[in-house]
């Protein structure tokens, strides 16, 4: 029986959710920029710091704003997206990656 | 399980959204996850060329010379705080309340063109100063980032507005309820995308 999978129908319709998914988004952005302004650490912790900081504002809109845990019948839905993600972040990290080996070469 | 079958069965259930009550609706709303995570790979691409190529200068302006922190942070709360409003939006539709619905909208258009305002700005005073997008690969590579995001946004904007129109011709029915969780979906999609290019971009620009 495939029905709608709402994930708590009342839960949804209030506006906390939605305040509290704002309020998140607002601290995590504001964590990331007093981090990255007031120069308190070295830089490469700091990037990786800031990455995952973003990664978690990709929760609070998926789960708070998106309402990623509702869907018709099985999530293929989640599934897909999770599979954009690992290629989105393996294309970007992986080239990251192999390019840096060829740092001598200037364009 | 059979399509009509279904469409009965999740139709008798008063407590299912608006948006997912008819299947040949819902599943357009699988359909904008699949183009979402295609969307996605288009960005994950931009990004990995503007990493590899933000060094690459050729003794024209840097990230550090070039980002204006006041004008970047802006445009990041102001999107921010659209996603909340669409997000708002979703909610009054849920309610069933269509003025709400209209309200939260048309607030969340206008932030998103405050935010392609400032955009504009930003990028009409990197040329003024000779950083335009053929002075160097890392030019090159951060207008075409941010440039598509933009260029998203816009068309998110022209979107909403067709949808606003929609919805105050035809109020909140299965077809326009739907029509307003998707290009929210998409406007939230944007928020994330923006997130990174904050983080990427901008903030790791400005301290590298």
């Amino acid at each position: 029986m495939s029905t709608v999978q709402t994930g708590g129908t009342h839960k949804s319709h209030s506006p906390k959710i939605y305040i509290l998914g704002y309020l998140l988004s607002l601290v995590l952005t504001a964590i990331s920029f007093v981090l990255a302004l007031t120069h308190s650490m070295h830089v490469g912790p700091l990037i990786v710091l800031l990455t995952i900081l973003g990664a978690l504002q990709i929760f609070v809109q998926l789960f708070f704003f998106m309402h990623i845990t509702e869907g018709d019948g099985p999530p293929f839905h989640s599934v897909l997206l999770l599979l954009g993600l690992i290629f989105t972040f393996a294309v970007a990290l992986m080239s990251v990656w192999i390019m840096a080996f060829g740092t001598n070469v200037s364009y | 399980m059979s399509a009509l079958q279904h469409a009965i069965t999740a139709h008798a259930d008063a407590d299912t959204p608006l948006e997912y009550q008819n299947p040949h609706e819902s599943v357009k709303i699988t359909g904008f996850w699949i183009f979402m995570a295609t969307d996605m790979l288009l960005f994950g691409c931009l990004f990995a060329t503007y990493l590899v190529l933000r060094t690459h200068t050729d003794g024209g302006p840097t990230a550090h010379h070039l980002f204006d922190i006041p004008g970047f942070t802006a445009e990041t709360f102001i999107l921010l705080t659209s996603s909340f409003t669409g997000g708002l939006s979703t909610l009054a539709m849920r309610l069933g309340k269509r003025k709400q619905v209209m309200a939260w909208l048309t607030l969340t258009i206008l932030l998103g063109l405050a935010f392609i305002g400032l955009e504009v700005q930003e990028f009409a005073a990197d040329v003024a100063i000779g950083a335009t997008m053929q002075r160097s690969a890392f030019l090159s590579a951060f207008f075409t980032l941010v440039g598509t995001h933009g260029s998203h946004v816009s068309i998110g904007i022209v979107w909403m507005v067709l949808t606003f129109i929609q919805i105050a011709r035809r109020g909140l029915n299965q077809k326009t309820a739907r029509k307003l969780f998707i290009v929210n979906l998409y406007w939230h999609f944007l928020d994330v995308v923006w997130v990174f290019i904050f983080t990427i971009v901008y903030l790791s620009g400005v301290v590298m």
